[in-house]
């Protein structure tokens, strides 16, 4: 009887116990959904300065889109590579990212892009003719494209307009053979002061890809099967700078150049092929009576087709292809290619935008180191798109280059041992391409 | 039944940090020498029916590969000379330190060690300056001699040797204080019956210091040594192997292969190299103190 008794009570207890749980259940489950029908998190991964800044696009971007939520994290330069790859290999990379545009066929490779073709087909925003032309190749790989330039990188010459008129030039070498002749004056006059007409760093790949894309080198060839530097148009390239090595024109062993803007400020050299983000540097640390004494150009030209072809950098935005949220994520990337948006960025950043027609604002109008820049972008080409090209640029292009422009190999020597090292690493994407044609 | 429950609570004790050894340590070095003997690269991440097994082909290859012989060669110049300059520095130090006369010891000890503590890449920005072949610290002591001005960094055949100097600089203080713990451990008595029977100073460090500091000489060099062939961070950081890979290390070729351009099979390859090395290192270590003291 009583253990009956007991029982109801205890029952009747459980039943309320049981009641709540469910009322609890149905309210976490209620609340959870409306949350979830809401608002879309978006993760966004950045890298280096650029990652930094573009937080602060975010507020606008979220008023425009209030279900939209853009979180982002900023991942420095140096460790993007390895993080990415990783975040890849644990299926953790996020829904929208930026990708330096070299490494789009490495990740194409690894099959995490998404295809943007039907989106930008149906977008108001994006579209090919909007951007350079050669920076929007890098992004297309057999026809698909899997990003949209965000900013826009290229190389040209700075140069000492001063110096320059020392020796009686009143404009920028247009040709090789310009370049090189005005090289030998400046040394010429200033033989006894220690001094270089170019600084051609022994440790950048960057101007022997140039010069040999200018004088129409393919880099690789048979598809990008095999190596091609012993070809006859890289070699002429080569050996034109290696030139510059072995005629004292250019220092081999100031790797330690470690204040360029001091060097550059002293006549150390008077030409340097280098990037937009020494604009900055160069008007920050020069001293203000040289700030009227150097100016920008684009790249001299081994013909008469002035000016010469550039590197076409810069960084894409990708989608993850597993991401659940690509409409949205599409979104953001629209936003962040809007006229108006990149010209702000540009202003908090000084990324070059990528959008054509935002060079035209007075900002880069009024700045004269700007023309040289949008005329170089115009004329861009972009390298081997495969994923062992960086390893073969900066591991092997730079290792021979620094030999035989510190005079340990000759230029052919140095050619024939770089395009062994090359065939190498490409073996296995030739394995892979005698492998599926079998099939 | 007596030795069934010693089994039992052998397995109870040494079960978890067995299991932990397992999982966080065997396993991974079987799988990476599984690794080793494939070809994982960045196309078998993307699809894994992209990898091959290719045997001993990574470790051929290797045989075979100019800058791994490079790396290699590097890796010993350091090893060999950087490693006794390095115990020997340390010595020197803890000797001195040691000696009664000394005031101020305290102090000492904390300056020698603080470049121990400090963190690598904060040191090398100052080595950096230190070595700056135009504005230099080094250079400019060196012009009051009529020497150089030299591109300490950027000459290949001054790097390694700058390398060396900063590392020996950055690492005798740990050495220093195993050394100062092993000679206050020798008796004091010793010393003051040799001085009895009339021994010098240079005699009594030969004769009683050198042989008592066995055990931790050998210690020491063994710890140093092992430390020595995984140079990484200097070279990582100040030169990134550079000039003309004349400071490329084994450790940094491998983390470049690996983890740069994700040639995982043949990096694994360069890691099992290694470990062979170091093996094979510490054993003729090991042999040479047992003859010379035992």
């Amino acid at each position: 009887m009583i253990s009956n008794f007991l029982t109801k009570i205890i029952s009747a207890k459980l039943k309320i116990f049981a009641f709540f749980c469910l009322l609890i259940t149905v309210f976490l489950l209620w609340s959870c959904s409306q949350k979830r029908e809401k608002v879309v998190t978006l993760n966004f991964w950045a890298m280096g300065v650029e990652g930094e800044v573009v937080s602060r696009l975010v507020p606008q971007f979220e008023k425009e889109f209030p279900n939209i939520k853009v979180n982002v994290q900023q991942i420095p330069w140096t460790a993007a590579h390895e993080k990415l790859i990783t975040a890849f290999a644990s299926e953790t990379l996020p829904d929208v990212f930026q990708l330096g545009n070299t490494w789009i066929p490495e990740f194409n490779a690894l099959n995490a892009l998404a295809p943007l073709n039907n989106f930008i087909n149906k977008s108001p925003i994006v579209s090919a003719g909007k951007y350079f032309e050669g920076i929007w190749d890098t992004n297309i790989i057999d026809s698909t494209i899997y990003g949209i330039p965000w900013y826009v990188d290229t190389r040209v010459l700075f140069y000492r307009k001063d110096i320059l008129k020392s020796v009686g030039y009143s404009y920028p070498p247009k040709t090789w053979d310009e370049l090189h002749s005005v090289c030998v004056k400046i040394k010429g006059k200033y033989k006894n002061q220690k001094k270089y007409a170019i600084l051609i760093p022994t440790n950048e790949w960057a101007p022997f890809v140039i010069f040999g894309m200018q004088n129409g080198s393919g880099l690789l060839k048979d598809n990008n099967r095999y190596s091609d530097f012993s070809g006859k148009k890289f070699e002429e390239a080569f050996d034109f700078l290696i030139k510059f090595y072995r005629e004292k024109l250019a220092p081999v062993d100031m790797q330690q150049v470690l204040n360029l803007y001091q060097a550059f400020a002293e006549g150390f050299f008077t030409f340097y092929i280098t990037g937009p983000w020494n604009v900055t540097e160069m008007k920050k640390r020069l001293p203000k009576s040289l700030q009227s004494s150097w100016m920008t150009a684009p790249l001299p030209s081994p013909d008469e087709n002035y000016p010469g072809y550039s590197l076409a950098g810069g960084s894409s935005l990708v989608l993850n292809k597993d991401s659940k949220n690509l409409d949205y994520a599409w979104k953001w990337i629209e936003y962040l290619s809007k006229s108006e948006t990149q010209l702000y960025f540009y202003k908090l950043v000084s990324s070059l935008p990528a959008v054509k027609e935002v060079w035209n604002d007075s900002v880069f109008v009024n700045d004269p180191y700007m023309k040289a820049f949008y005329i170089q972008l115009n004329k861009t080409k972009a390298t081997p798109k495969i994923p062992e090209w960086e390893q073969i640029v900066f591991s092997k292009i730079q290792q021979y280059a620094e030999a035989a422009a510190a005079g340990k190999m000759n230029p052919e020597e140095a050619l024939r041992l770089l395009d062994k090292d090359a065939n190498k690493i490409l073996e296995k994407r030739r394995w892979i391409i005698d492998n599926l044609a079998a099939k | 039944m007596k030795s069934l429950i010693n089994k039992n609570i052998l397995i109870l004790f040494l079960g978890p940090s067995l299991a932990v050894l397992i999982v966080f340590f065997f396993l991974p070095v079987l799988a990476a020498l599984l690794l080793s003997l494939t070809d994982f690269d960045i196309y078998s991440l993307g699809n894994i029916s992209y990898l091959r097994f290719i045997g001993f082909k990574n470790y051929n290859g290797l045989m075979n590969d100019p800058l791994f012989w490079k790396a290699l060669k590097n890796t010993f110049y350091f090893v060999v000379v950087g490693g006794p300059l390095s115990v020997g520095v340390s010595l020197g130090a803890a000797v001195l330190l040691n000696s009664k006369f000394l005031p101020l010891k305290k102090l000492f000890r904390l300056v020698y060690f603080l470049p121990v503590v400090t963190t690598l890449v904060a040191v090398s920005v100052v080595w950096r300056y230190i070595y700056h072949p135009r504005f230099g610290l080094l250079n400019y002591f060196l012009s009051f001699l009529n020497i150089g001005p030299f591109d300490w960094l950027g000459d290949p055949a001054l790097a390694m040797p700058s390398i060396i100097l900063m590392a020996v600089w950055k690492n005798f203080g740990y050495n220093m204080i195993i050394f100062i713990a092993g000679l206050q451990n020798i008796p004091v008595e010793l010393y003051e019956s040799a001085s009895i029977e009339g021994a010098g100073a240079w005699q009594k460090f030969k004769h009683i210091t050198i042989p008592m500091l066995a055990p931790t000489t050998l210690f020491v060099s063994v710890i140093t040594m092992i430390g020595y062939f995984q140079l990484f961070a200097e070279p990582y950081v100040m030169t990134q192997g550079g000039p003309l890979n004349s400071t490329l290390s084994i450790v940094l070729y491998m983390y470049q292969e690996g983890f740069r351009w994700w040639s995982i099979g043949y990096s694994t390859a360069i890691a099992f190299m290694l470990f062979a090395i170091i093996l094979i290192g510490t054993i003729i270590q090991f042999k040479l103190q047992k003859e010379k003291y035992v």
